[in-house]
């Protein structure tokens, strides 16, 4: 593409004139694979909320007549994905665990940006002291690798759904707080926040309505693509026995626990489930790539 | 250059004590202790206060702190409390198997990565270029111990070409001086093992390997298709240099600037991920080693694991700060 044609794109972008916010919608709705993974993780959404209309079968129910010698019956016309080794059917456990991995993804994420959103606001504003004891701590933080420090965490609080969540949420908040610090900097010293000073907003309202509006989008960016990653720590998380206590839960990473034993004789059992979370970390990784490119007009181009 | 070194290197004890008082305070925040664990649950009260006291563990909690750093300024990390070797000792057994792994994996996603990203920027929105996306998307999409199982079902179970568990083929015997078998094997002169050993990496570091390459191959075009159109680049194209000595010479120098942080900031995940590949491919390293003495509540294991982890990390990460210096000299290193 030449120079020419990249600069005719770039004033087309700029005609869209409506505010950040609006001017970024219209840039992702132009973006071809952002649409595809709404498109997607919007099916699985309906998916996980009919989950009872869709699934054929209940998640838990086992039908035990069903496992012949070796294991497992592939698909069959009455079982789309075939039966796990209890005789459950795959497909609507697969179906109920959309519910379980949509809901650790949400919530993790959630505490991980709020908790690293209030410490990076806190450091970035206070400056000083405070700063540096924030950051230096999130240093320590990030020198133990992620993935470790979830299993420590769902070590000392025990195995469980409600565990694993907070475990992935934790081990994002130094990102988080990093992001937000950093953006907080950069905003601090504009001009209009000084005309704010200058006339006496209160230092609380100056953060709340003239910083963080600005500094918020590349958290939103790395809030989505935290969101994927979250997926896929917590079905490892549930591949190591650290998920929900009770084994019969059809959550993804949990689903794939036993697999390895079956690998020769029911591959199906560790495909489809290992499927279902790659294509919803496509999915969320596409409308992440997708915001990055809208809200970032240094990308534009690309 | 030296002075920066140094002073990185005095940065590291804070550091390295901050970690030891966290790793400290969060194991005796896990429920049950080593006490309960390896009595059972059958045990009487008598019996877990007399291995409490054994371990020191009835003493107030800063006694405890201080005895471990007065313990830890001479390298003594304990005992593991399950196999009552020292951890050093473990850590020496252990330590060797997931480097050898993570290199291998890290060798792979740079090996495939970086040209990956180069001939995609270079054929920018042609068939490459969009393979790479698409490659490096489902990279960073599928779980770890997801495509180690695939890998291990297709070219392990059907295929039966590669070893599905372990380091090395138990029928083979060499002398392990270094622990790095493949070391090992070269110094035993022995080139079937070392056949074998690399046998048992391939599959592991594929695995191990996905997500950096995906990130590599990703950070690499973006930095490529930004240097390109540097006005030196221009200048080079101008004065008619030849386009591989471009692309060497100047594209390719400059592109590795962000590459080498990328680089840098995997060595975490490589380790993070160690864990998953090594429990599906049986492989004795570190991961496995940590997530056992987790389980058993280990203390001195995981105290000591998590330091060496993090000493890694910070170690890797100075590393990747000198050699800014090494590939850009614009960088001043002695601020």
């Amino acid at each position: 593409m030449s120079v020419a044609q990249l600069e005719a794109r770039e004033v087309q972008f700029e005609q869209g004139g409506g505010g950040l916010w609006a001017d970024a919608w219209l840039r992702l709705r132009r973006n071809p694979g952002a649409i595809v993974g709404f498109v997607i993780i919007g099916c699985i959404i309906i998916i996980a909320i009919f989950a009872p209309l869709i699934a054929p079968y209940e998640p838990r129910e086992q039908n035990l007549s069903l496992i012949k010698e070796g294991c497992c019956p592939g698909p069959t016309r009455d079982h789309l994905f075939g039966v796990d080794e209890l005789g459950r059917d795959e497909f609507s456990r697969v179906v109920y665990g959309a519910r379980y991995s949509l809901l650790i993804g949400v919530v993790s994420v959630t505490v991980g940006f709020l908790l690293g959103s209030i410490l990076g606001a806190i450091a970035g504003f206070a400056g000083g002291a405070t700063d540096s004891v924030i950051m230096r701590v999130t240093d320590i933080w990030l020198t133990i690798p992620g993935f470790l420090m979830a299993i420590g965490i769902v070590a000392m609080l025990g195995p469980g759904l409600f565990q694993i969540m907070i475990a992935i949420g934790i081990i994002n908040v130094p990102l988080f707080a990093r992001l937000l610090r950093g953006a907080v900097l950069a905003q601090r010293e504009n001009d209009f926040v000084l005309a704010a000073r200058a006339v006496g907003v209160p230092r609380r309202s100056i953060l709340g309505s003239h910083i963080l509006p600005n500094a918020i989008s590349p958290v939103i960016v790395a809030a989505t693509l935290a969101l994927a990653t979250a997926i896929i720590d917590a079905a490892g998380l549930g591949f190591l026995g650290l998920g929900p206590q009770d084994p019969s839960t059809p959550e993804w990473g949990t689903m794939l626990t036993n697999t390895v034993r079956f690998l020769q004789t029911a591959p199906h059992l560790a495909i489809i489930p290992g499927v279902a979370i790659v294509i919803t970390a496509i999915s969320i990784n596409l409308i992440g790539d997708g915001l990055r490119e809208a809200l970032d007009p240094k990308l534009r181009s690309r | 250059m030296l002075r920066f070194v140094v002073r990185r290197l005095l940065l590291l004890i804070p550091i390295l004590l901050g970690v030891s008082v966290l790793v400290f305070f969060w194991i005796r925040g896990l429920p049950g202790g080593p006490a309960a664990a390896l009595l059972g649950e059958r045990a009487t009260a008598e019996d877990v206060a007399a291995i409490e006291h054994q371990y020191g563990l009835d003493q107030p909690i800063y006694v405890q702190y201080g005895k471990y750093v007065k313990q830890l300024a001479t390298l003594n990390f304990g005992a593991s409390s399950t196999s009552r070797q020292p951890v050093t000792t473990e850590f020496r057994q252990r330590f060797p198997a997931t480097i050898e792994l993570a290199f291998a994996a890290g060798l792979f996603a740079l090996v495939v990565g970086i040209p990956l990203g180069f001939v995609a920027a270079k054929r920018y929105q042609g068939v490459v270029d969009h393979t790479s996306l698409v490659v490096s998307l489902i990279g960073i999409s599928t779980p770890i111990f997801f495509l180690a199982l695939i890998l291990k079902y297709v070219f392990s179970v059907r295929l039966g070409w590669l070893p599905s568990v372990g380091r090395m083929s138990v029928l083979i015997d060499i002398p392990h001086p270094t622990n790095f078998y493949l070391l090992d094997a070269i110094l035993a002169r022995n080139w079937e093992a070392f056949v074998d050993v690399s046998k048992h990496l391939i599959l592991p570091a594929i695995a191990l390997g996905s997500i950096p390459l995906a990130i590599i191959a990703r950070i690499t075009r973006a930095s490529v298709l930004d240097v390109q159109n540097e006005d030196y680049v221009r200048t080079a194209q101008a004065k008619g240099l030849a386009p591989r000595a471009i692309d060497v010479r100047h594209v390719l120098r400059n592109a590795m600037l962000p590459i080498a942080t990328i680089i840098g900031l995997q060595v975490g995940l490589l380790l993070s991920g160690a864990v998953l590949t090594e429990t599906v491919f049986a492989f004795p390293g570190i991961g496995s080693w940590l997530v056992d003495a987790i389980k058993a509540r280990n203390y001195p294991v995981i105290q000591g694991g998590v330091l060496f982890v993090a000493i890694i990390v910070v170690f890797v990460n100075l590393l990747v700060d000198v050699s800014y210096g090494v590939l850009n000299p614009r960088i001043r290193l002695s601020k």
